[in-house]
């Protein structure tokens, strides 16, 4: 089957899939709320923009009595459905569980998209999204945020998705020499830099007293905390982001063969290094601001569609993002069902590290 | 060499051939290419120019730069100085046009293009490709059109065409859904260069496409590519290490050594044994092979001598005459020298018993007879000498004690004992000649004949001893209908 096709057909069966996990871990928890009125609670927010009307309104400048006209968008929306819910079940879908488990998906969709990219770009298959140090990064900027209120002037979230930018570019900054970023280098500068935050969340996490069973939880990763805010922040970056990768997985396939032949086939290496390590890492960073440092989506859920779907990055990536995200709701629906508090991190590794093994031992191991 | 001897000599290689330096239509054209990894030299100053339609054959030694003159043309290494111009797909497709138009020559620098642009006009067949993923033999094939796809197109029928021939062509359709991991070395390197004729590029560069591949698919693979030059008028470059078989495919072949073009013509004026031996610096022979018409090509091992041999003479021949036969382990007398000659010392060197006599003095009979017992008991006797006044008539007569002399031909000598009324007549005269390079395996044939029972020795049986070295000439057919 042409690779076009089977992208279509296998990503349509896994958005379904994603979709449908969706909806059924909204209704689970305390409270098991009907699957059929879980989709009416989101039916019930479908809103339409029908009509956007223009009006003029002044900006007001502080302090000064010049009002400037600017024009201002009022659309109206149209709620096409009404479905009749009990509004109890409804806030708790829409204000409780829809936002955690959306923000479950995007991280997934986000870490297993990154980890793609990274186990295809280093031609390694113990590269995971962080490779080059973002979420150590970003775990430096977090603790700080959590330890040291007072020093850090942004959000937790914006801080820890500095910290992670910053982290991997300087990572490529110092594997960069004449213009030239070999992977080897990169590997190895990401090992240093993360051994050396390491050191740094460590002395933070020992001389923070009362906040060190916050920093704990946000180091294994939950989504324990999720707002809709966090949604809205994540989601644009996480979606936009894959798309664009998704759009670079032909020079992906390309770049398997090896940098030369690369080379050879049309593709400007050093840059498309650049342009994929970039998305990869912001996606990464974007997803680690809001759920901490999940572990195993990034390296597991690749690994275990590359063994299904093969090594074809335009039939891999889209799969295994979405595969990424139904795999991370399920695992967060089981955080939030048990009488325990459990990072989701935990199960991650506990689900995912034993299904990986058998796949390993039931099918033939093709490298990357 | 200088760059003007250098032409000099070209022009010497290939004199009855146009000379194609006005010529507009060029494919490749590499001009002083100097490239450096660190303090040294890799390539110094290479010239080069490859036309459409034209299949030219790097040969050299390991490490004489053929594979970084090949990433050089290909825009993966940058030079230190000189250029690499490669022609643009239009231009070779219609060279017609650009004939006669030199100021648009179609010919861009390889530095100035993009990783696209290059590709669109350059395919590379490498070497080795790390290909541990389970990519299908059709998914392989189909990254050749990488350059001429947009980012967001799905195949064209064009892309669809150009791999399908591209398949036929090479004959990997049949495993067309076969993983790249499941096929043969040869399989594997006919996929790569259809993957190559996908590209659709007017030059094709090959590095050691036939290294890893055995003697059919060898001259398989290197058939396919002169079947494309032929029939599609591609320019290529093909680093081969098998000098028979760039022989016997390419138009031309450029020699490198050291990092410079030392020769550069038709296979049969650049290959021959004696700038092959300076190239490779091995001893090499060439003669033309009788089962296909090709030259048969192969260096030459100093064969490792079981004998005992007796030289006879002095000074500089005898000397050098010990040292290459000690080192091919033949066990060594010389005599009679002077007290003091440099043979004696270069034989006590390799262990050698040595007869020698007081200098400026009449040989008494006691050494005379020793050294001609020592002589006659030997496998082989040497005669190697140099002053005009020699052989003295000494040395003839210890010569003359063996059956199985060999004359060491390396000055003027042969001319002296052929000339010398004493000689005439004597063993010295009639044994076979040879030089320095030879001697060794001359030596080891006559040696092998002893004890000889009485007959005369036939020179004929040593004509060219450099070609009797027992091996086999091979040639394989390749096979057109590739069964």
């Amino acid at each position: 089957m042409q690779a076009h096709r089977r992208a279509a057909t296998y990503s349509s069966g896994l958005l379904a899939v994603l979709v449908v996990t969706v909806l059924a871990s909204a209704a689970i928890g305390d409270v098991a709320i009907p699957p059929g009125d879980v989709v009416a609670a989101v039916g019930n927010q479908i809103a339409i923009p029908t009509s956007i009307g223009v009006s003029t309104t002044t900006l007001g400048v502080p302090f000064v009595d010049v009002g400037i006209p600017v024009p201002a968008l009022h659309a109206s929306y149209w709620h096409p459905f009404a479905f009749d819910v009990a509004s109890t079940d409804e806030t708790i879908v829409v204000a409780l569980r829809l936002p955690r488990v959306l923000l479950a998906a995007t991280v997934g969709v986000g870490l297993a998209a990154a980890g793609t990219v990274m186990q295809g770009l280093f031609r390694n298959p113990l590269a995971d999204p962080s490779i080059i140090g973002v979420s150590t990064g970003a775990a430096v900027g977090a603790v700080a945020a959590i330890t040291l209120p007072a020093l850090v002037p942004f959000g937790l979230e914006w801080m820890a998705f500095g910290t992670g930018l910053l982290t991997a570019f300087g990572v490529y900054w110092i594997a960069t020499e004449n213009g030239r970023t070999p992977v080897a280098t990169l590997l190895l500068a990401g090992v240093a830099i993360q051994a050396l935050l390491g050191a740094v969340i460590s002395f933070l996490m020992i001389n923070s007293g009362r906040s060190m069973e916050e920093v704990v939880y946000w180091l294994m990763g939950n989504l324990h905390a999720a707002q809709w805010a966090d949604v809205r922040f994540a989601l644009p970056v996480v979606v936009a982001g894959t798309l664009a990768l998704w759009a670079f997985t032909p020079d992906m396939n390309v770049l398997l063969l090896g940098e030369e032949d690369a080379h050879h086939l049309g593709v400007e290496v050093e840059r498309t290094k650049r342009i994929l390590l970039g998305l990869a890492t912001i996606v990464t960073a974007a997803g680690v601001a809001v759920a901490g440092v999940i572990g195993f989506v990034g390296l597991i859920v690749p690994h275990v569609l590359r063994l299904l779907v093969g090594p074809d990055h335009r039939v891999l990536l889209p799969t295994s993002a979405l595969a990424g995200g139904a795999f991370l709701v399920a695992a967060d629906t089981l955080t939030r069902t048990t009488p325990e508090v459990l990072p989701v991190g935990i199960v991650t590794a506990a689900a995912g590290g034993p299904f990986f093994l058998y796949l390993l031992r039931e099918r033939e191991v093709h490298g990357l | 060499m200088t760059r003007a001897e250098r032409d000099h000599c070209d022009e010497s290689d290939h004199g009855d051939e146009p000379d194609h330096r006005d010529d507009a239509t060029r494919a490749i054209e590499v001009d002083g290419l100097t490239v450096s990894f660190g303090e040294e030299a890799v390539l110094d100053g290479v010239d080069a120019t490859v036309e459409p339609g034209e299949l030219v054959g790097l040969v050299g030694p390991n490490g004489a730069g053929k594979t970084t003159l090949l990433r050089t043309i290909s825009g993966v290494l940058a030079p230190d100085a000189g250029s690499v111009r490669v022609a643009d797909a239009d231009h070779s497709a219609d060279a017609d046009r650009a004939a006669g138009d030199d100021s648009d020559r179609g010919l861009d620098d390889v530095g100035d293009l993009s990783s696209a642009a290059a590709s669109r006009r350059m395919a590379v067949v490498p070497q080795t490709t790390t290909l541990s993923f389970a990519f299908s033999v059709r998914e392989l094939v189909e990254m050749g059109r990488h350059p001429h796809r947009s980012r967001f197109e799905s195949p064209t029928r064009e892309d669809r065409d150009r791999v399908d021939a591209a398949m036929d062509r090479t004959r990997t359709a049949q495993f067309a859904d076969r993983s790249i991991e499941a096929v043969s070395g040869g399989e594997r390197q006919r996929v790569l260069l259809a993957r190559a004729i996908a590209q659709d590029a007017p030059v094709l560069l090959l590095d050691e496409p036939t290294a890893n591949l055995d003697l059919h698919h060898a001259i398989e693979t290197m058939r396919l590519v002169r079947e494309l030059v032929d029939d599609e008028g591609t320019a290529a470059l093909a680093a081969i290490h098998d000098l028979e078989l760039a022989a016997r495919v390419c138009d031309r072949i450029l020699v490198l050594a050291d990092g410079e073009i030392v020769a550069n013509g038709p296979p049969e004026a650049v290959l021959d044994a004696d700038r092959l031996a300076a190239a490779f610096d091995a001893r090499i022979a060439v003669e033309p092979s009788p089962l296909d018409g090709g030259l048969a090509i192969r260096a030459m091992d100093d064969p490792t001598i079981d004998h005992r041999v007796h030289v006879v003479g002095g000074g500089e021949p005898a000397a050098a005459a010990i040292g290459r036969l000690g080192e091919a382990g033949a066990a060594l007398s010389l005599g009679p020298v002077p007290e003091g000659d440099r043979a004696a010392s270069t034989a006590a060197a390799y262990d050698a018993e040595v007869v020698t006599a007081p200098p400026f003095s009449a040989v008494d009979s006691a050494t005379r007879e020793r050294a001609r017992t020592m002589a006659a008991d030997a496998d082989a006797v040497v005669l190697a000498a140099e002053a005009v006044d020699q052989p003295s008539d000494v040395w003839l007569e210890c010569f003359g004690a063996s059956p199985n002399g060999v004359v060491l031909d390396s000055t003027t000598i042969a001319a002296d004992v052929g000339a010398r009324s004493d000689a005439v007549g004597t063993p010295a005269a009639r044994a076979p000649r040879t030089d320095l390079d030879s001697l060794p395996g001359a030596v080891d044939a006559v040696a092998a004949r002893a004890p000889v029972q009485g007959a005369e020795r036939d020179p004929a049986s040593l004509a060219d001893p450099r070609l009797a070295d027992g091996g086999v000439d091979r040639a394989v057919d390749s096979d057109p209908d590739g069964s």
